[in-house]
């Protein structure tokens, strides 16, 4: 029990189950799952794919997370992507054709790996600190895709490229099998090889990693790059989803949900040990939340006030001194001082030294 | 006795310590000094009317507001925590200035509770990340939707402010010459000093860059950190109620909605400024510079005059850009 | 010297500390008298800094009492332990390298002008801290700047500001030189003749029995004794702190053979006219296969810049290098490390642990970052590689999976030995190896060196201190002022001539 309750992913799944119990009471019907024309149907379908980007996006994000970095520009690259595609699809005589959707989703990948690459570059090349590095593409790159669309928002339509947003495969959303699979593939690389072990080292300490024979630049480029390139794939769902690049609010405040879903699954944004699974939890709780505001019949306007109250709940709940207090509560049932000794210094009150 | 001081070694001239170069630890401020002097002379040899008192007076009254913000972010940066929620709070500080004052309260109770909201957000961010260690990311983020919605419960529409007395304060202006100072650029400018002095001269100010060198050393120095980190909290979040007191008073209006990515902005002239996001080093006169840079490619912007809302995106984007790039310069060549 | 009947300052009485499941202090005594200079004996991870820890409340026993003056404490942390005149210096120098060395000092005693900090009397009483401790810095630099030695005497003058009648020094001498111990030993002294009592740490044997009036001995959690120390002999000492005889360090006592160099060899690593402009100047070096070279030279004479320059960590600016006669430019660490050469820095927790991951993923780190990360060790190998090395050089607690923060200081320092043994290295330079570490994983360490040298490696050794440089190396080379100024035969140098060549008495 209490080894259970000190696991980094009970409270993000606690909060999950929290979600879901409340929308079942509100509404009975919320977690049956209906078979139409061969696909699934119902609510958790749907938090599936709307879950999709913002699982993507969060995945980049943790890995920048880990080298002790941040990446703000994600939006920005969402809204790139969207309209790089739409343009392209929109300009060509054969929108409908899979050669046309298949160059618009390389051109509009391609340019995102750039972007990302670009980031990699202020960070890794030239040391400058993450936040302004990647800030700089979060400011110009809505111009960037702005100026892509002609200031306007871009529809179209084309079939095999809508399919991305909204179709089926194997019953599923294609949206939901393409972020969940590439963020299996991301997982399953990260973990089993030595990537995960030596993006952490240069996270918690890039001097001794160095010493060590870690190519960190190399590696902190790469997680630039990687996130810039989920980023341009989640923008690519999101457009499909829409069939319209809005290259104002196409991938709005994206960042921050995934900087809360990262946050929410335990990784510290201090850098160092992450965890993809708590990545996956908090984007599910995210999405869930947000599904929640409409089925609970919440008015826009306490929407945010909401979302603040549940964030606190959960990260109060998951703080290191609410999980002692809980420990030690379960250990003996009258709540005293816990009995293990407390480091004043906190493991995760991370010293970041710069010379 | 071996003393080996690679780095900096004074020389002793008659009894005085003259240091051998400019201290590594300014050299960024500098940095930033020399990039934004280098804009104005850029800007005024190819603008007309560029380098004129006016542009400049208006520079700090367009961004008054900016000013406190940065100044109260920089403490919170300097302990190696950052504020997400100033610009939320700033638009709960303008909503609440402006539905007081509509309810016909006097602007002497408002103008203490506006402020006071800020400082009661600022020190429930103090004691969620220094009591219950949640990261300051975080729970700053959900101040920032607290907020927000806040904003929304008490005003989902813009509220004009029409109170006289309210008024007079704000359009308060002294004139020397060509050269204008408004109220607000006289609090911030006040703000900016209190801010210089705390920092400097006061143990607590000490104590902030200390907890940025190293928690837990500090902690185990003996120095009070727990105090220190929550009160540097408080004071962000009050400087962000005051520079919705401010943002009030320039726009006479209260709305929900300002403010949006202002965090951003405050952040960035911090930064900017020479402040490592990292905590310890940096300097609130920096931050100021920081917000002037912002303030002045604004200008530029406007002095550009014929730009489509994009390019304007964009060549923010990219004067960012060289702006940190030079200053990265400036300091990799003499460290 | 030792006022037997006073009534002891602090008194600690069953003493317990868990960190589940380990339990780190176990029912363990400690009693301060004022006046007395006691000595906290035990081997890496016997408990001596948590049971420092537990005194100033930065841990909390699980069991025990803690009187200071009679009267029983329980304290919240550094800050009230301070208020009742309890000062330590903790094993990590743990100052804000930010700030300037007079904030360093006088922060939280600091004078005051109206309300607000007097920077000038700040300065000046720093000043005469400073000197007091024999220091000549301006307190106006920024710690950062300084060596860590000066560092360690920073804090040390810190403790010292205001009334303390409780000194706590753990582990002061590890990163100093015999000038600056003895003149902290003067300052110690003083301190112990104005009535404060003086817990002091070590793992340097003469130092405790030159400074020391009694001794508290803790092995592995537990209380072995408390011994006045000029009534027990250095060889039961070390006994009753491993637990075993002296026999281990006797092994490592014999000399090492002087297997004759093949006339004509290549050197491994050839440099010539190596420099960097600010660091070093150039010098040349061979270093051999199966040779240990040490390096001697005072702090900041820049034996730890050679050392650098050797191994790619910095960049020389002038020279070549030639590695098994192949020219070669060592440009980082992973070039140098493609040649087989490996480097502990001397700056342990800044450039060497990375304590946020476990001792198993310290120790492969090295050795997985060569191989890159598409090809991750086979976990087998991992947990067999880093057993033997867990066994071999008593890493505790023997747990792959603690993370690294948790350990002790010299439990940590060994990790980063095995973590450059495992890349199995033609060149291992160790800039301060023993730094921290106990007796006895002293003399492992030392036979270690000597054997790796006998199975063909060529090492690099560099340590403050002398004897053990001497006892270790084939050659010395000695260092003074950022410049190589002699190298000569290890088997036929004497301390005294050493000594005099690191001075700048000897010939040129
Ligand atoms: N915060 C902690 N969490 C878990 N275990 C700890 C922690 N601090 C210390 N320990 C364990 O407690 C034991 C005693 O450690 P301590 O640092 O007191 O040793 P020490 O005697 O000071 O050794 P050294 O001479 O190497 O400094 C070690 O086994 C260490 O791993
Ligand atoms: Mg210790």
């Amino acid at each position: 029990m209490t080894n259970l309750l000190r696991h980094y992913l009970f409270w993000p799944v606690a909060a999950l189950v929290a979600l879901l119990v409340a929308n079942t009471v509100a509404r009975p019907s919320f977690l049956a799952i209906t078979i139409r024309d061969g696909h699934l149907f119902g609510a958790p379908i749907d938090i599936l794919r709307t879950t999709a980007p913002l699982l993507l996006v969060a995945l980049g994000m943790t890995l920048v997370i880990a080298t002790r970095g941040i990446d703000l520009s994600v939006g920005a690259v969402v809204a790139v992507s969207g309209a790089v595609a739409l343009s392209h699809l929109a300009s060509s005589p054969n929108p409908e054709s899979p050669v046309t959707v298949l160059t618009a989703v390389g051109l509009a990948l391609a340019l995102c790996l750039v972007l990302g690459v670009w980031n990699g570059f202020l960070v890794s090349a030239l040391g400058i600190q993450p936040i302004i590095a990647t800030l700089i593409l979060m400011t110009a790159g809505r111009g960037v895709a702005m100026l892509i669309t002609g200031g306007m928002i871009t529809t179209v339509n084309s079939a095999p490229f809508k399919v991305l947003g909204s179709g089926f495969w194997l019953g599923l959303p294609v949206a939901a099998v393409l972020a969940f699979g590439v963020f299996a593939v991301v997982a399953f690389v990260v973990r089993r090889t030595a990537l995960g072990m030596l993006l952490e080292a240069t996270g918690i300490n890039p001097a001794a990693s160095r010493l060590s024979g870690v190519r960190s630049k190399t590696l902190t480029w790469t997680v630039y790059a990687a996130s810039g390139l989920f980023a341009g794939l989640a923008g690519l769902l999101i457009s499909a989803d829409t069939m319209a690049a809005d290259a104002n609010n196409a991938g709005l405040f994206i960042e921050l949900d995934a900087i809360l879903a990262v946050v929410i699954g335990g990784t510290a944004l201090s850098g160092g040990k992450f965890n993809l699974s708590g990545t996956l939890v908090g984007a599910l709780v995210i999405a869930t939340l947000e599904r929640t505001v409409t089925v609970l019949g919440i008015s826009p306007l306490v929407t945010p006030l909401f979302m603040a109250l549940v964030v606190i709940a959960v990260t109060l709940l998951q703080s290191p001194r609410m999980r002692e207090r809980l420990t030690a509560a379960t250990r003996r049932p009258v709540a005293t001082t816990p009995p293990e000794p407390q480091p004043a210094a906190r493991p995760d009150s991370t010293e970041v030294k710069t010379r | 006795m071996t003393t080996s001081a690679p780095a900096r070694t004074p020389r002793k001239l008659g009894g005085v310590k003259i240091p051998t170069r400019l201290d590594r630890r300014y050299l960024p401020v500098v940095g930033t000094f020399v990039v934004l002097a280098l804009m104005l002379i850029v800007g005024g040899s190819r603008y007309e009317n560029f380098l004129t008192p006016a542009v400049v007076s208006n520079l700090f009254i367009n961004n008054a507001h900016l000013i406190v913000l940065a100044v109260g972010m920089t403490f919170v940066i300097l302990t190696g925590g950052i504020d997400l929620s100033v610009g939320s709070v700033l638009a709960l500080s303008t909503v609440i200035t402006a539905a007081l004052l509509q309810a016909g309260w006097p602007p002497a109770v408002v103008i203490p509770v506006a402020v006071a909201a800020g400082t009661v957000i600022g020190l429930a961010h103090g004691v969620m990340i220094h009591y219950f260690q949640v990261q300051p990311f975080v729970a700053t983020l959900a101040g920032m939707f607290f907020a927000r919605g806040l904003c929304f419960l008490i005003a989902p529409e813009s509220i004009a402010i029409d109170n006289a007395s309210f008024a007079e304060l704000a359009t308060w202006v002294q004139i020397f010459g060509e050269w204008r100072m408004t109220s607000s650029v006289l609090i911030a400018l006040i703000v900016l000093g209190l801010g210089f002095v705390v920092l400097h001269l006061t143990r607590f100010g000490r104590t902030v860059y200390a907890i940025g060198g190293g928690e837990q050393s500090a902690l185990l120095m003996g120095l009070p950190v727990a105090r220190t980190k929550v009160l540097a909290y408080v004071v962000s979040g009050t400087c962000a109620g005051l520079g919705g007191l401010l943002f009030a008073m320039a726009q006479r209006s209260g709305y929900s909605l300002t403010g949006v990515g202002m965090e951003l902005d405050a952040i960035a002239a911090v930064v900017i400024g020479g402040t490592l996001l990292t905590g310890g080093t940096g300097f609130v006169l920096g931050s100021v510079l920081g917000v002037l840079v912002l303030g002045l490619i604004q200008t530029i912007i406007t002095f550009e005059g014929t730009l489509s809302s994009w390019w304007t995106r964009i060549v923010i984007g990219v004067l960012l850009l060289i702006f940190v790039l030079l200053q990265r310069a400036l300091t990799l060549r003499r460290t | 010297m030792t006022q037997q009947t006073a009534p002891p300052v602090v008194e600690m009485t069953g003493i317990s500390v868990e960190f589940p499941p380990v339990k780190a202090l176990d029912g363990v005594d400690l009693h301060l008298r004022p006046g007395e200079i006691h000595a906290l004996m035990g081997e890496n991870g016997a408990g001596k800094s948590t049971l420092i820890k537990a005194l100033t409340g930065i841990y909390s026993p699980t069991a025990g009492t803690i009187l200071v003056d009679g009267v029983e404490r329980r304290f919240t942390g550094p800050a009230d332990a301070r208020a009742h005149g309890i000062s330590t210096v903790y094993q990590e120098v743990n100052l804000c390298e930010n700030l300037t060395v007079a904030e360093n000092i006088m922060l939280g005693a600091e004078p005051r002008l109206l309300g607000g900090l007097n920077w000038r009397a700040m300065r000046r009483q720093a000043a005469v801290h400073l000197e007091h401790m024999g220091l000549d810095i301006d307190p106006a630099s920024s710690l950062g700047s300084h060596s860590l030695a000066v560092q360690q005497l920073v804090a040390i003058c810190r403790a010292t500001v205001g009334d303390c009648k409780v000194l706590i020094l753990d582990e002061p001498t590890s990163s100093l030189d015999t000038d600056e111990v003895e003149h902290l030993f003067t300052v110690m002294r003083a301190l112990r003749d104005d009535g404060v009592a003086i817990l002091f740490v070590s793992h340097f044997l003469d130092q405790i029995y030159e400074v020391s009036d009694r001794m508290t001995v803790l092995r592995n959690g537990g209380l072995v004794g408390e011994f006045v120390t000029a009534d027990l002999p250095a060889a039961e000492l070390v006994q009753h702190m491993i637990g075993r005889s002296m026999e281990v360090l006797e092994a490592a006592e014999e000399v090492v053979e002087h297997a004759e160099r093949p006339a004509g060899a290549t050197p491994l690593l050839q440099v010539v006219g190596l420099g960097r402009k600010g660091s070093v100047q150039p010098f040349d070096l061979d270093l051999y296969e199966g040779e240990v070279v040490g390096l001697a030279g005072l702090l900041g004479s820049g034996r730890t810049e050679l050392a650098r320059l050797l191994t790619g960590a910095d960049r020389a600016d002038v020279g070549q290098a030639r590695v098994a006669g192949k020219p070669t430019r060592l440009r980082t660490p992973r070039v140098a490390m493609g040649h087989g050469i490996a480097y502990t820095s001397e700056d342990r927790k800044g450039e060497g642990v990375v304590d946020g991951l476990t001792v198993r993923e310290n120790i492969v780190l090295a050795l997985q970052a060569e191989r890159g990360w598409m090809r991750p060790l086979p976990r087998k190998q991992v947990d067999e590689l880093v057993a033997k090395y867990i066994q071999q050089l008593g890493i505790r607690p023997a747990n792959p999976e603690a993370l690294l923060r948790n350990l002790s200081g010299g439990n940590q320092q060994k990790v980063l030995l095995a973590r450059w043994l495992a890349t199995a290295p033609r060149l291992l330079v160790l800039d301060e190896p023993t730094r921290g570490i106990d007796v006895g994983a002293k003399a492992e360490i030392q036979k270690l060196v000597a054997d790796l040298a006998a199975d063909g490696m060529s090492v690099v050794f560099i340590s403050a201190e002398l004897e053990e440089v001497l006892r270790i190396s084939h050659r010395i080379t000695v260092m003074r002022d950022r410049r190589k100024v002699a190298e000569i035969d290890g088997g036929g140098a004497t301390m005294d001539q050493v000594v005099d060549l690191i001075a700048g008495g000897g010939t040129k």
